[in-house]
This record gives structure tokens, C-alpha cells and sequence, in this order.
């Protein structure tokens, strides 16, 4: 059922002798120093279970410093996954398995266990220095803490320095193969084939060391799946069957990666080139990075003085034609907001993505948060409205920007894209699509001059966007700027009437989007008790929260909205179909109010600011509650 | 109206929109209006391949006067603006006209980096050493003791020197002139317009409502020869009205001498352009009114490649439709994808 390439062809499908067990969803976090290559072992897990033909969802928890001291709590990076034979929505509210690298690492994520889930931790790490930087008293393998978990104390440092010994690796570089031997093991307890990751190893290290690298951790990988299959704390195995995804090719993808082949092919449709200006920032550079790469496609990178260059340029870009595109967090954003202004003057399109985290200033710069979302539709001097859309988790960051870019093009408007580091770093298996299911992007710019006068820079089509004419057109030379300016001319105006109506004009064009994007979908009934309407990426834990909430028989409906300006032109009947509009949100009720004062709605907030993404399981609890008893607003 | 496409002969008031011009009478940015549109003329250059970008300020108003593309950006930006156009349109002629405040003050960052990628883009920097369209504040290049609304006591502190600015980025080219003389300004534009790289003018222009008189030393016919040294490249350094002064080294920095008494024009230093260190161009930038004459002229012209020579080595060539079509199919299916049946 896969055809990924195999390079390797000295097979190594290893079969256990052990019972296997079915189950139908398992959720796994690997949990270690930020350089104990947890993210790694996360990757390879879900490589191998996407090829195996689990859904799957994913959530790297960054520690949000690089290289905090070694051991300690503020060094925890994480790495969840969720796979399964049906649906996966989300990475899952609590962990069935837990690779625990150090005490650190279990005192961080302990908390995240479900009753009887299976905690392997690397006994080796478990020594009075790691137990001092964790802040342990006392050892937690041994002071009865971990009743009722199935914890297996895995000499994991020591037997990887055995399996490397022979490849001459150096005690450090030996060390660094633990993560393999941790995932070796998690091999073993879900029947995992290893040849997609050997072939990874393969390739990655290649010939580093004389290939005792890739050696390394070849030997580490396979020696923790022996350990798995030779010791006697584990009983068996687990299987996940393959689940049942619509045919197509698939790959994964996160939603960065996502928003990058989003925007180049986007580029593709309209024939345009992607400029890409940013400056660095978390989490929001993986995009700056993954489109680098991408020169052979057309793409040009500008990596900038600051944010307002990035955005500057971007303006320059755009007069000169280009598909400009930026890209940032919140706080670059906020730097970025006087030119966003000017861009809404000038009318040019470009495409703004924030990747939100926690805020407000360095805030938590590693986790996820849509606290930007007023930011986004407010943030800048004057009135600048700009359409403003959130993608739905990590593949649908594709078809957000092919939407935005035709928005901006069609309106000649700058276009406000709100990711999540959440959304930014999960992924999700993407099905591709063929080109020919992408409809192309027309996008025109005027040649010659009109024949009955000067060319009018500020004249308007029927959805009021202007001419894009470009330098380099003889005789549609013009000028354009900040000023306010006469409509039509674009000369410099101060008539109060011209600069009421060029207020009102900008306003009733990004309204016009409305024309451009699709009606609210409901998924569940169309009236009833609750109507859950999330934004952006809490899309899975709303959508798993409202399924189980039917199978108990209550009436709620989801609805995901991607276009927060302007909304759909369904979206006030919609709501006005349901007893409570509940809004799961990750700020303290951003989106609510703009649906109460924008169309008299009384939206329910659920809000949730802790720089972590919601759980199934409180949306759930609200649903239960708002359907058990409050019957008034 | 329409202008014909092409006009052979172009004359000054071919690149003269319709738009009223907005200075305060007296206001030396009329004089490098006038001196701009004459320059264009004679380089004849194509109105639609040409963009004058500004930020904000008296000077930034440019644009509207021009009748080429113009962009009136915001304040301090005019040179980010511009290397994004550059970048992606690299055929275009592309001015930047800033002032003291808006480009060694709110937009000094985006300056210094737009000189240091050597984008091809040709700045001017209007230099008042004043806040005019803000109505009089001091400005980063303001001297000790000006008198302005917001130092009615006087300013205190070091102004920056735009053109040692200018050196310490790299700038491929540097020069100076004064808004009301015309031969320097125009050889000056001239050789900015036909230099390859990043260009940083700095223009003394007189503010005649806030700083009236600032520049009178470097402008006023009778006294300016002796405070002013004309640069000529290969030239030894002499100036005064009788040229009778001369610039000698005088250990790592520069001393004014008379001619006469045994000191000979061959004692002088001699003007190099394009010496690829920057250290001469730096101390000819650094020599301030009154102590020392101030360079009027070009101070360094050196060819580096430009921005669009680098990066563009990467840029992918063209590609028919089919074919970018199909590396798009390419990226979009990737390396590790698979087939659901
Ligand atoms: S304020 Fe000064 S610089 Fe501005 S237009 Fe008037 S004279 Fe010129």
C-alpha cells in the first residue's frame, strides 16, 4: 500500500514472538533534554505510522529556550503523536506511552498520563545529579509515585553505549544514538516497520564519520527493539490497523511546510514569483527556511534588517508586480503595522501570515496562542481593514494561502493569514492534489494607456479593486503613496467628502470578499442546542469534542471558520439556528466579541490562555454543561 | 493628456507632472527639482523604467513631482521599499529621496543596509539638518547649540555625518553637493545615474523656514572657495580663491596647508576614487566647517557586485508553462509520499 522509495534493500522487517493486542488509537510522547533528539524519534514515528496507513496527528512542545542547562525542567522538548485506524483529529488529550529521557522529562509530562499507561524511562538518567536537577526528593521509579502506570525502567544509556561500541563512536556521539534506541523500543511495542527510518539514517548521516554515525544509529534502533522483544517487563506488543483514508497519494506535512508549497503553487496559478521577505522569529522561520530551498521553483527569499524591511520590501515587490508575500509572529506584526497601512492605501496585494504564539511582547515564544486575532483586524493606525483567514490545522495551510492570493489579487489588497505554532509545527498526513483539481488564479495588469485620458491609478471594477499597472508599462506612469487620495486620479486629496468615501470605499472592498469565499459549513444538525465555532486550528479538538458529544445523544453542531473578515455571508443565520454559540478560543474571547458586536449574536466564550492547545475534553465538558441545563443566553 | 511613448529629444519639463509644487518659496529642494529633471533629460532617461521612491518629509514629496512611476512610502522606509522592487524588477531605474531625519534617524537601519547589499539603487539624502515638514525639531544632524522648538536651549549632542555613515556600510559610491550649485550637483547626478551599485548622495539643502543659512559657508560665491575642497579624482587637493591651500596628510588624518614656502602641490594628497580601502574617502567625509574645508564631489566610486549580481545567480531561469507546471507536480508530491488505493 506504499511505494516510498527503499534504498535499502537489505530488508529488516523483524517479527516478534511475543502476543500482539489490537488497538484502535495509541498516543505516544517521546519527552527529553532539548538535545536528547526527541523531535527526531517524533518525526520517524510519524513517518513510519503515516507509511503504515494511520491517521495521524502530531504536536512538538518546544522548550522555548535552545539550550537550557542540561537536565533541567525549562530544557523539556516533547514530542506527541496520535495514530490510529480511524479519524485523528487531534494529538490526543492524554499519552498511552511516554518515553521519559531523563527525571526532567517525566516530571514535566507525568501529568499527561492516562490510568495504566506505559512509561518507559531511561534508568540510567535516573541517578542523584539527574534527580537533584529535576528537583526530585526522592526517586519517583521507586517512591510509589507511579502507581498504577506499567513502568518499565529501561537501562537505555548504558545499552546504547554497548550496541555503538563496536562503531568507534566517541562517548558523546554514542550518547546522541539513545533517541534511537528509545525509538527502537517504541518500534517493537507498535510493530513498526524499521526499514523507512534505517533508510533515513542512511541518508541523513550518510557517509558522517566514515558512516559510523549513521552506523550508530542503526545499531541503536535495532537494539532497542531487541531489548523490547528480550525483556520480560513487557508482555506484548500493540497493533494499529491501517485506517481508512480517502484514495489519493499522500504525504505529511507540517503546517508550515504546508503554507510553503501553498504559496508556491499559488504563485504557479496566478504565474507570479513568490518574494518572501521576513526577518527571524519563532515560530514563524521554519517558513523563511523551508522556501530558501525553494529557488529552482522561482522563489526569492529576502531575509531582512527587521520586520518593517521585510514588510517594506514587500511593498516594493508588489508595486513592481511580484507576488509578495511576509511572514512573521506576533510581535514582528505589530512592528509591522504602519506599512501594513500603507499597503491598504496603496491597494497593492500581498499576503501576511502570522504564525500566533503566546503573548503579549517575548511572551511564551514557543507555544501556541490566537491571541492575535484583533491585532490582525484592528492593528493599525487609521481605518485598514484587510480580509483576514485561518487555516484549520497543518494541511489546510495549503488551500489557505491559494485562497488568500486569489483574494489579494482579486481585491488588490493586502490579506491577513493567522496560523499557530500549534497549526505552525503539527502534522497531519495531506493528501496531494493533482493540478488540475487547482483552479488557476487570473491575475492581469493593464498595457496600455485608455484612449480617452490620463491613466487613473485609482479607478475601480465592480468589486472596487484598482488597476495593478506596474513599472516598466510606458504611459501608465503614476505615482502612489500614504496621503489620502482623490478616487479615480489618485492624486493627493484633502476633501473631507473624498476622504469619507475613500474610508468607505476601502471598507465596502474587503466586505467584498464575501463574494469570493464559501458559505459557514455546519457538520451535524442544522439546528440544536450548541453550535461549537471554532477558528483557525483548534479545528480538531472542536470537531472530536462535538462527535462524541453526539454519540452521547446531545444536540451540538461544528462549524470551523476560516474567513474571520469578512465572515461568511451565511454566518449570523447559521448561529441564529442554535440555542448557544459556544467559541472555543485561545485568548480571553477575541472572536466572541467581534461576533457579538458585529452581529448582535450572543456568542459563548471558552477561553484558554496558557500557551497550550485546548483539550477534547473541555470542550466536551462546556458542551455537557451549556446542553444539561442553561437554557438563556 | 497622453505623452507619446518615446520622445527622442526628451527636455526637463517632460518629467514635470501636473501636480502643484508644494515647497515654501526659497526652499532649496526646488533647485535639486530643477537640477533632477535637466539630468533626466539629458540621460534621457525612459520614463516608465524609472521610480522614485521617498519616505517622509519635506523632501520626500519628490515623487509627485516627477513625471516617472513614484511611490510616497512612510517614514525612514524608502530604501527597504525599494530593494524589494529592485530585487524583483532589476531592469528598473530606482531612486530613493530621503532627508536628515528620515534617513539617518527613524530610517538610518534600512540606510546602512540598502548601501551595504549594494542594490543598485541611488539615494538621495536631502540634508537640512532640521525637521521641516514637522516644523522645526533638531534632527540627527543637527550641531551643538542649534536653537530648534524642541532644543530652545540649544541642542548639545554629536550630530552623525551622513557620508562617514554612508563609508562605514560599504557604499559603493559617495558623494556630496549643494542644492543651489548646479555644475557639482549635476556632474554628480550625472555619475550617480551611471554608476553600477548603491549610490549615497548627500545633498546640503537649505531649509529656509527652520534652519535658514545653515550651509551659507559652502554656498555663498565669495567665501565658499575657501571652505569647500572640489574633488577631482587623481587631482591633488587644492582649493581657497587664490587655490592656494591644499589638504596633506599629516599622520592618519589630513591638515590644511598654504601652497608657497617650500609646500608644493606635490605635498598634497591626491584624490583617488576608487582606492578599494575607504579609508581616504573616510577622512575626506569626516572634515568638518570651520576647522577643516568641507568635500564637495564624489569621495568614492568603487565597483562591487550589486545585490541583484549575487542573489540573482540563483534565481531559477525561465521556464515554459508545461515545465514549471510539472516541478510544481514534482514538489507537491515530495519525497516520501504514498499511494492510498
Ligand atoms: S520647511 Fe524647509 S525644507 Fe520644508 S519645504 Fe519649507 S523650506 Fe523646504
Amino acid at each position: 500500500m506504499n511505494d516510498a522509495p527503499s534504498n535499502n534493500t537489505k530488508a529488516m522487517t523483524r517479527v516478534t514472538h511475543k502476543p500482539v493486542a489490537e488497538r484502535r488509537a495509541v498516543v505516544v510522547r517521546f519527552c527529553g533534554d532539548s538535545g536528547d533528539g526527541m523531535q527526531v524519534a517524533g518525526a520517524q514515528l510519524t513517518y513510519t505510522s503515516a507509511l503504515a496507513g494511520n491517521d495521524i496527528a502530531t504536536f512538538p512542545d518546544f522548550p522555548a529556550e535552545i539550550r537550557a542547562p542540561r537536565g533541567t525542567l525549562a530544557g523539556v522538548s516533547g514530542f506527541q503523536i496520535q495514530f490510529a485506524a480511524d479519524e485523528v483529529l487531534t494529538p490526543g488529550d492524554e499519552v498511552d506511552a511516554l518515553v521519559a529521557m531523563n527525571p526532567a522529562a517525566l516530571k514535566t509530562n507525568v501529568s499527561w498520563l492516562k490510568p495504566g499507561a506505559t512509561v518507559i524511562v531511561d534508568d540510567d538518567a535516573f541517578d542523584d545529579r539527574g534527580l537533584r536537577h529535576a528537583g526530585y526528593d526522592a526517586n519517583p521509579l521507586e517512591d510509589g509515585s507511579l502507581e498504577g502506570f506499567d513502568v518499565l525502567r529501561a537501562p537505555v544509556t548504558s545499552l546504547t553505549k554497548e550496541a555503538v561500541a563496536e562503531t568507534g563512536l566517541g562517548r558523546k556521539d554514542a550518547e546522541r544514538c539513545r533517541n534511537f534506541f528509545a525509538l527502537g523500543l517504541v518500534y517493537w511495542l507498535f510493530g513498526r516497520d524499521m526499514q523507512p527510518t534505517l533508510d533515513s539514517i542512511e541518508a541523513k548521516f550518510g557517509e558522517a564519520e566514515g558512516g559510523a554515525v549513521a552506523a550508530g544509529a542503526r545499531k541503536a534502533l535495532n537494539a532497542g527493539w531487541s531489548y523490547g522483544e528480550t525483556t520480560e517487563a513487557l508482555e506484548r506488543s500493540y497493533i494499529v490497523p491501517a485506517a481508512k483514508l480517502p484514495p489519493g497519494r499522500y504525504r505529511n506535512l507540517t503546517g508550515n511546510e504546508a503554507l510553503v508549497l501553498g504559496l508556491i503553487a499559488a504563485a504557479r496559478l496566478s504565474n507570479k514569483t513568490v518574494f518572501y521577505a521576513a526577518y527571524p522569529i519563532t515560530p514563524a522561520s521554519d517558513i523563511l527556511h523551508h522556501l530558501a530551498r525553494q529557488r529552482a521553483q522561482g522563489v526569492r527569499t529576502f531575509q531582512a534588517e527587521d520586520e518593517i524591511a521585510s514588510v517594506t520590501a514587500c511593498i516594493g515587490a508588489a508595486f513592481g508586480g511580484a507576488m509578495a508575500v511576509t511572514g512573521s509572529s506576533g510581535p514582528g506584526i505589530a512592528l509591522k503595522a504602519e506599512a501594513l497601512g500603507l499597503a491598504v492605501m496603496l491597494e497593492l496585494p500581498m499576503i501576511v501570515i502570522d504564525v500566533q504564539r503566546g503573548g503579549p511582547s517575548t511572551g511564551l515564544p514557543t507555544k501556541p496562542e490566537q491571541t492575535d486575532l484583533l491585532l490582525a483586524m484592528f492593528g493599525r493606525s487609521g481605518e485598514a481593514p484587510m480580509p483576514v483567514l485561518a487555516p484549520a490545522g497543518p494541511g489546510d495551510c495549503f488551500d489557505t494561502m491559494i485562497e488568500a492570493w486569489r483574494i489579494a489579487t482579486r481585491l488588490m489588497t493586502p490579506v491577513m493569514v493567522l496560523s499557530d505554532a500549534f497549526t505552525a509545527n503539527g502534522a497531519e498526513p495531506w493528501r496531494v492534489p493533482e493540478l488540475s483539481e487547482l483552479e488557476r488564479i487570473p491575475v492581469t495588469h493593464p498595457e496600455t494607456p485608455p484612449e480617452d485620458g490620463p491613466f487613473k491609478p485609482y479607478s475601480r471594477d465592480e468589486m472596487l479593486a484598482r488597476p495593478w499597472a506596474v513599472p516598466g508599462t510606458p504611459g501608465l506612469e503614476h505615482r502612489i503613496g500614504g496621503l489620502e487620495k482623490k478616487d479615480g486620479t489618485g492624486n493627493i486629496s484633502y476633501d473631507p467628502a473624498n476622504h469619507q468615501h475613500m474610508t468607505d470605499t476601502r471598507a465596502r472592498k474587503v466586505e467584498n470578499a464575501q463574494a469570493l469565499i464559501p458559505d459557514l459549513e455546519v457538520f451535524g444538525p442544522e439546528t440544536g442546542d450548541v453550535l461549537v465555532l471554532g477558528w483557525g486550528g483548534t479545528f480538531g479538538a472542536c470537531r472530536e469534542a462535538v462527535q462524541i458529544a453526539r454519540t452521547e445523544g446531545l444536540s451540538v453542531a461544528h462549524a470551523q471558520l476560516r474567513h474571520l473578515n469578512p465572515f461568511p455571508k451565511n454566518m449570523r443565520d447559521i448561529l441564529g439556528n442554535y440555542r448557544h454559540v459556544l467559541v472555543p478560543e485561545l485568548n480571553s474571547g477575541q472572536l466572541s466579541a467581534v461576533i457579538r458586536a458585529r452581529l448582535e449574536v450572543p456568542a459563548r466564550s471558552l477561553s484558554k490562555v496558557q500557551g497550550r492547545p485546548f483539550t477534547v475534553h473541555e470542550i466536551l465538558t462546556r458542551i455537557r454543561e451549556l446542553c444539561a441545563g442553561e437554557t438563556t443566553a | 493628456m497622453n505623452k507619446p511613448d518615446i520622445i527622442p529629444e526628451p527636455m526637463p519639463a517632460d518629467y514635470a507632472t501636473d501636480q502643484e509644487v508644494r515647497w515654501c518659496p526659497g526652499c532649496g529642494d526646488f533647485a535639486v527639482l530643477n537640477q533632477m529633471r535637466k539630468v533626466l533629460a539629458s540621460i534621457k532617461a525612459k520614463r516608465e523604467n524609472t521610480v522614485f521612491i521617498s519616505g517622509i518629509g519635506c523632501a520626500s514629496r519628490f515623487p509627485y513631482y516627477l513625471d516617472t512611476y513614484g511611490l510616497h512610502g512612510i517614514h525612514g522606509r524608502a530604501p527597504a521599499i525599494a530593494t524589494g522592487l529592485k530585487r524583483m524588477r532589476p531592469e528598473l531605474d530606482v531612486w530613493v529621496v530621503t532627508g536628515d531625519g528620515d534617513g539617518l534617524s527613524i530610517g538610518v537601519g534600512h540606510l546602512v543596509h540598502a548601501l551595504r547589499r549594494n542594490v543598485n539603487v541611488k539615494i538621495l539624502l536631502f540634508n537640512n539638518r532640521v525637521y521641516g515638514l514637522t516644523k522645526g525639531q533638531f534632527s540627527p544632524t543637527s550641531f551643538p547649540g542649534q536653537i530648534s522648538r524642541s532644543t530652545p536651549f540649544g541642542s548639545v549632542l554629536e550630530p552623525l555625518n551622513a557620508l562617514t555613515t554612508a563609508i562605514a556600510a560599504n557604499a559603493s559610491f559617495v558623494a556630496r553637493a549643494v542644492d543651489t550649485q548646479a555644475d557639482t550637483l549635476s556632474e554628480v547626478l550625472h555619475r550617480a545615474a551611471a554608476h553600477k551599485g548603491s549610490v549615497f548622495v548627500e545633498i546640503y539643502q537649505n531649509c529656509h523656514v527652520f534652519n535658514d543659512g545653515v550651509f551659507e559657508y559652502a554656498k555663498d560665491k565669495k567665501t565658499r572657495a575657501d571652505h569647500v575642497v572640489e574633488l577631482a579624482d587623481g587631482q591633488p587637493m587644492v582649493f581657497g580663491a587664490n587655490r592656494d591651500k591644499g589638504l596633506r596628510q599629516k599622520g592618519f588624518g589630513l591638515e590644511v596647508v598654504s601652497l608657497g614656502d617650500g609646500v608644493t602641490e606635490g605635498d598634497l594628497v591626491v584624490h583617488d576614487e576608487q582606492a578599494a580601502e575607504p579609508t581616504l574617502a573616510h577622512l575626506l567625509a569626516a572634515m568638518r566647517h570651520p576647522e577643516m574645508p568641507e568635500a564637495i564631489g564624489v569621495l568614492r566610486a568603487v565597483e562591487r557586485p550589486t545585490q541583484n549580481e549575487l542573489m540573482g545567480k540563483g534565481d531559477a531561469p525561465m521556464k515554459t508553462q508545461e515545465e514549471a507546471d510539472r516541478d510544481l507536480e514534482t514538489l507537491l508530491k515530495g519525497k516520501d509520499s504514498w499511494v492510498v488505493e
